[in-house]
Formats: C-alpha cells, sequence, structure tokens
C-alpha cells in the first residue's frame, strides 16, 4: 500500500523530524498537538495541527481513543508513535489496526513481548543471546554450583525484595556460605521469603546497543551500534555511533545477537536492542530491546547516510527492507550531545519557560535535531529535551572537535540549560579516550563534588 | 440592528478564513445561512484534503487551518472539552439540543462528542442565548474549539 496521509502522535523534536523524512517522501502530516503546544515549531511545519487535549499528557498525547480518533477524522491512514508516549503501549498500536490505520513499529504482539521484562529475557535465551548469568538457589549445596559457573563477584538477591535492598555482594566464592545465610535470614526477616538468587555482579559496564531493522517475517539487518554509557541517573546524555574501544570480534557478536533476538520475534520496523558490555570480562548480556525509533537515531544516521524514518515508513507500508546487510557500510564517528532545559547547578532541575533566543551551530559534520527557536515555549508538563546537536567526522578526534566547538556556538537564552556541562564531559580526558563506564558520571560529580 | 451589505462581507470572510463549511447565523428576526464550497456535496472521511501526483513533494497548505474563529462582539464561546466528532442532536433524524437562539443555563446540554464510539454530553457551562453555533454536526471538532457562540445573561 502507498501511506499518504501520516498522523503523528508526538511532539518536540521528534515530530519534527519525522515530519522532514515525510515531506521527502510526500506524505502529508496531521500532528496531534496538545494545547500547550499549538504555537510550536511542529505544529506550523506539518501540514495541518489538530488539538487533542490540555497540557497535561494524561489528557492528550497519552489518550488512545482521542488520539485514534484525531487520526481518523483527518482521513489520515498511518501513525507515527515516536518515542515515549504511546509508542510502546500495545494497546494503542492494536487499536489503529483494528481501524484500519497503519502503526509505523512493530505488531502489538512483540511489543508486548519485549515490554515484559521475564519474558524479554526468555526471548534473549531461547535465541541463545547471553543474559546476567544467575538464578534462583534453594540451598546452599546449588548456590555453589550456580556460583561457580557464575563467577566472583557476584549479588545475592532477595526474591522478595527490590530497590536494592536484601542485596549482598560477595567478591570471593570462599566468603558465599557465610553471605547466603546472611541474605536468606535477612531476607526471611524483612521480607517473609527466605528465597534468594544469584546474579553476576558487573563492576565496570558499558551501556552499548544494536539498531536493527525488520520486515516483520524474520528478516533482520543491523545498522551497527551505539555507546550510550554517558547517562546520569540512567538518563542517557552523550550517544555515539560507533561504539569506541571495542574489540571487532565482540562488535561482531553484539551485532550477531541483536539481529537473533529482532529475527526470533519476527520483528517489524525498526528497534533497538540493548546490551551491557562487562568491561572487565568482556562479555555482554542483553538489557532490553526498545520497539521504537530512539532518541539517538541521528548517530547511526550519520554514520550509514540511511534513513530510518524513512525506512520505518517503508516497512509500515509493506516494502519490506529495501537495503541488505551487505549493503550497510560505516562512513566515520558521529557524537549527539542531548541539549536539555536544566540546571546542572540545582541538581539538574528541569527548567521550563520561555526561549527568548536560541541560536544552534551549523558547518560541516553538523546536524541539529530541536524544535526550539526565538520565543519557543518549553512546557513544564514533557521531558525537558531541547534539541541534540550531533556531529559527524572521518574520526572520532574530528567528530569531538566539531561536537566541541559547535557547542561552543550555541546560544539558547532564556532558560537554563546543560550545555556547560556537555561541554565538561567533552573536555574530560576519560571521556576523550573513550569506551568510559556507566558509572562515568557518577564518579566525576563525586570527584568534583 | 440590521445586517448591511459589509457586516454579511465580514462573515463571509471570517468563514473563508476558518475551518468551518457552514455558518448559521440568527439576529432579531435575520437569518443567514452560509455554506463552503459545492451545496450539499458530501466530504468523505477519507477523500483526500488534495489531489496531488504522487511524486510530488507535499505542500504546506494542503490541509485546512485548525479554527482560529473567535466570538463575536458581547459573546462567549463554549469551547469543546474534548476532541472527537460533534453531534447537534442525541441521534441522526432527531432534533438538535440547541438551536441559534435557544437559551441555555451553565447544565443544558448542547451537543454530543463521540471519542471512539464512546459519547460524551457538552454541557453550555454558561447561562445566555445562543447566537451561532459555528461546529458542523458530524464534524471533528478540536479541544478547544468553539462549539457555541452565547451571548451571556
Amino acid at each position: 500500500m502507498q501511506i499518504r496521509r501520516v498522523l503523528i502522535a508526538n511532539r518536540g523534536e521528534i515530530a519534527a523530524r519525522v515530519i522532514r523524512s515525510c515531506r521527502s517522501l510526500g506524505i502529508e502530516t496531521v500532528l496531534a498537538v496538545s494545547a500547550a503546544d499549538r504555537e510550536s515549531l511542529p505544529a506550523r511545519l506539518a501540514d495541518r495541527a489538530v488539538c487533542i487535549g490540555p497540557g497535561q499528557p494524561a489528557e492528550s498525547y497519552l489518550k488512545i481513543e482521542t488520539v485514534v480518533q484525531a487520526a481518523l477524522s483527518t482521513g489520515c491512514d498511518a501513525v507515527h508513535p515516536g518515542y515515549g508516549f504511546l509508542s510502546e503501549r500495545a494497546p494503542f498500536a492494536q487499536l489503529c489496526e483494528e481501524q484500519g490505520l497503519v502503526f509505523i513499529g512493530p505488531t502489538a504482539a512483540q511489543i508486548e513481548a519485549v515490554g515484559d521484562k521475564l519474558r524479554a529475557r526468555a526471548e534473549a535465551e531461547a535465541a541463545a543471546v547471553p543474559v546476567v548469568p544467575g538464578g534462583a538457589v534453594q540451598d546452599l549445596h546449588a548456590a555453589l554450583i550456580l556460583a561457580e559457573k557464575i563467577g566472583a563477584p557476584l549479588l545475592i538477591k532477595a526474591v522478595g525484595g527490590g530497590g536494592g535492598r536484601g542485596m549482598k555482594r560477595v567478591d570471593r566464592l570462599a566468603d558465599l556460605p557465610e553471605a547466603m545465610n546472611m541474605a536468606s535470614a535477612e531476607a526471611g526477616a524483612a521480607f517473609g521469603d527466605a528465597r534468594v538468587y544469584l546474579e553476576r555482579y558487573v563492576d565496570r559496564g558499558r551501556h552499548v546497543e544494536v539498531q536493527v531493522l525488520g520486515d516483520g517475517h524474520g528478516k533482520v539487518i543491523h545498522l551497527g551500534d551505539r555507546d550510550c554509557s554517558v547517562q546520569r541517573r540512567y538518563q542517557k546524555l552523550i550517544e555515539e555511533c560507533p561504539a569506541p574501544v571495542l574489540d571487532d570480534g565482540l562488535r561482531s557478536r553484539l551485532h550477531a545477537a541483536a539481529t537473533r533476538f529482532a529475527a526470533r520475534l519476527n520483528y517489524r520496523g525498526a528497534g533497538t536492542v540493548e546490551f551491557l558490555l562487562d568491561i572487565d570480562r568482556q562479555e555482554f548480556y542483553f538489557l532490553e530491546m526498545n520497539a521504537r525509533i530512539q532518541v539517538e537515531h541521528p548517530v547511526t544516521e550519520c554514520v550509514t547516510g540511511f534513513d530510518i524514518v524513512a525506512e520505518q515508513f517503508a516497512i509500515a507500508a509493506g516494502h519490506g527492507l529495501r537495503l541488505t546487510q551487505q549493503a550497510v557500510s560505516f562512513n566515520g564517528v558521529a557524537i549527539e550531545c542531548r541539549i536539555n532545559a536544566e540546571d546542572p547547578l540545582h541538581d539538574f532541575m528541569p527548567n521550563p519557560g520561555v526561549v527568548t533566543s536560541a541560536i544552534w551551530p551549523r558547518g560541516a559534520g553538523i546536524r541539529v535535531d530541536t524544535h526550539i527557536e526565538d520565543g519557543a515555549r518549553v512546557p513544564p508538563f514533557y521531558d525537558s529535551l531541547l534539541g541534540k546537536i550531533i556531529a559527524h567526522g572521518a574520526t572520532r578526534g574530528e567528530a569531538l572537535q566539531r561536537l566541541a566547538q559547535a557547542l561552543a556556538a550555541t546560544r539558547i537564552e532564556g532558560i537554563k540549560t546543560n550545555i556547560d556541562f556537555q561541554q565538561s564531559i567533552l573536555n574530560d580526558a576519560a571521556f576523550i579516550a573513550g569506551g568510559v563506564d556507566t558509572g562515568f558520571l557518577t564518579q566525576r560529580g563525586n570527584r568534583n563534588g | 440592528m440590521t445586517l448591511s451589505a459589509n457586516d454579511v462581507a465580514e462573515i463571509l470572510k471570517a468563514l473563508e478564513s476558518s475551518s468551518f463549511d457552514t455558518l448559521d447565523l440568527e439576529m432579531n428576526g435575520v437569518k443567514v445561512s452560509l455554506r463552503r464550497g459545492a451545496a450539499g456535496a458530501a466530504v468523505s472521511r477519507l477523500a483526500p484534503l488534495v489531489q496531488r501526483a504522487s511524486t510530488a513533494p507535499a505542500a504546506a497548505t494542503v490541509v485546512a487551518a485548525a479554527p482560529a474563529t473567535s466570538p463575536p462582539p458581547g459573546t462567549k464561546a463554549v469551547p469543546a472539552p474534548l476532541l472527537g466528532i460533534f453531534y447537534h442532536a442525541p441521534k441522526p433524524g432527531e432534533p438538535p439540543f440547541v438551536t441559534v437562539g435557544s437559551r441555555v443555563t451553565e447544565e443544558t446540554i448542547i451537543g454530543i462528542i463521540e471519542v471512539m464510539k464512546l459519547m460524551n454530553t457538552v454541557r453550555a457551562g454558561v447561562r445566555g442565548e445562543i447566537v451561532a453555533i459555528p461546529a458542523t454536526n458530524g464534524e471533528l471538532v478540536e479541544f478547544g474549539a468553539a462549539l457555541l457562540f452565547v451571548r451571556p445573561d
């Protein structure tokens, strides 16, 4: 089929991004906006904007029936969910399909399969994709056998626990019996459930993910990997493609594992398989799959030259995969900084308001994905992402240099941003060397704080 | 008060720049009914908003602009509390809940907004006399769009 008109069920920079691809594809766009986003740049870029509710996302962007009604009533034949909001809500994908709207993403069943952590782990194991070694143990004898397989260091966790409570770290296997007894007794007292399980402890881990595209019939290709280890409270701040300082063999195994996982699900559309890379052991474990476009997809686009949103549309329209794995090549390095409306001096408090002036960088190898211009409002209802600055270079050094120059040329007035904080990371010797672990920002904060 | 030719021209301009297809205005015994485009031309929900070659890039102005109807002087708009299909009457063929000239109180039901088969009754929320009903029966209304204009008591 041919998709002629799409409803974009999102806001902010990703709405502007999807509209841009639709323009080049000749697809009309209807943007569902909340009352807080009526005057936004994406609302003006879209062929039409329809107001679906007040600013609070629960009353607008998260209302499944309202969004579907808006798509039907404006004559759309497809829906693009972007990321966040309804993008990984199976009932939304299902209602779209029931109403004859093409959902630009995976099937509702696939969203469910990867959304359930236990189910996703089981699928990973079935696809011979490594997961963090571990399991429940009945007694000390079983624990010793399993611990031998897992290796030290490892964690003892209470089955009934959560949020880090009831956890014990064991650095030497000789300490296991004593730690087991204590953990079991504590778990029984704290949770009324003495059962424990063991899990490998990853002291230094990197977040490495693989971008995949699937045709929905078992054919899957990958568009390489990304490193997103620079995180603050699990929020990614800097992403790069390809992951730096990575052994070629390990990289190939990551790519193969990601495509195997997606192929097992007959995955349809663009998705990302996330892994924890154990630096000391040089092994990786499946974390989860994101069944949507990622915020950080531009770094992959810069390096591969493909428009991932355009491929999403092609797959959704039933054209399958238009590229073969052999046709995917990787050119240079791309690094992205997320620019957020938050105040690094006050514990990164979100800082909504009006952007009085916005000057974004330009230049060779620089791409900016944003919805923020002079006079733009940053409503308090949504995430604080103002835009993404992406630098592409022939080498990582060139990309870093371009990115630093681009950040220096960026001026966002009227609200506080994390631009200075991002610049300080780009100047950090460990980051420049490449391959930092996910504890990088925390350790840096402890040093500086 | 009577309507002059200039007034009618102004009203036509207002309709032209809005996204509505019909406008019914009644004041002091004068009734004006305006309809955009060919009389009675049925518009299919899935009809393309523009005819164009499939290879041509989408023009920026292919779709009607969002409603920007401002209330006539001295009146108050009753806004749509949610996006959906607006119905004047409880069922097809039945008389509308209200018409131009009807008196309403805060609690008067003035229409229904359907969202995916779920019918939501809409109340006036204001006391007064209806002077215009800009929202078209059976058409999409956006959140906040003017359903009626009421001259408050």
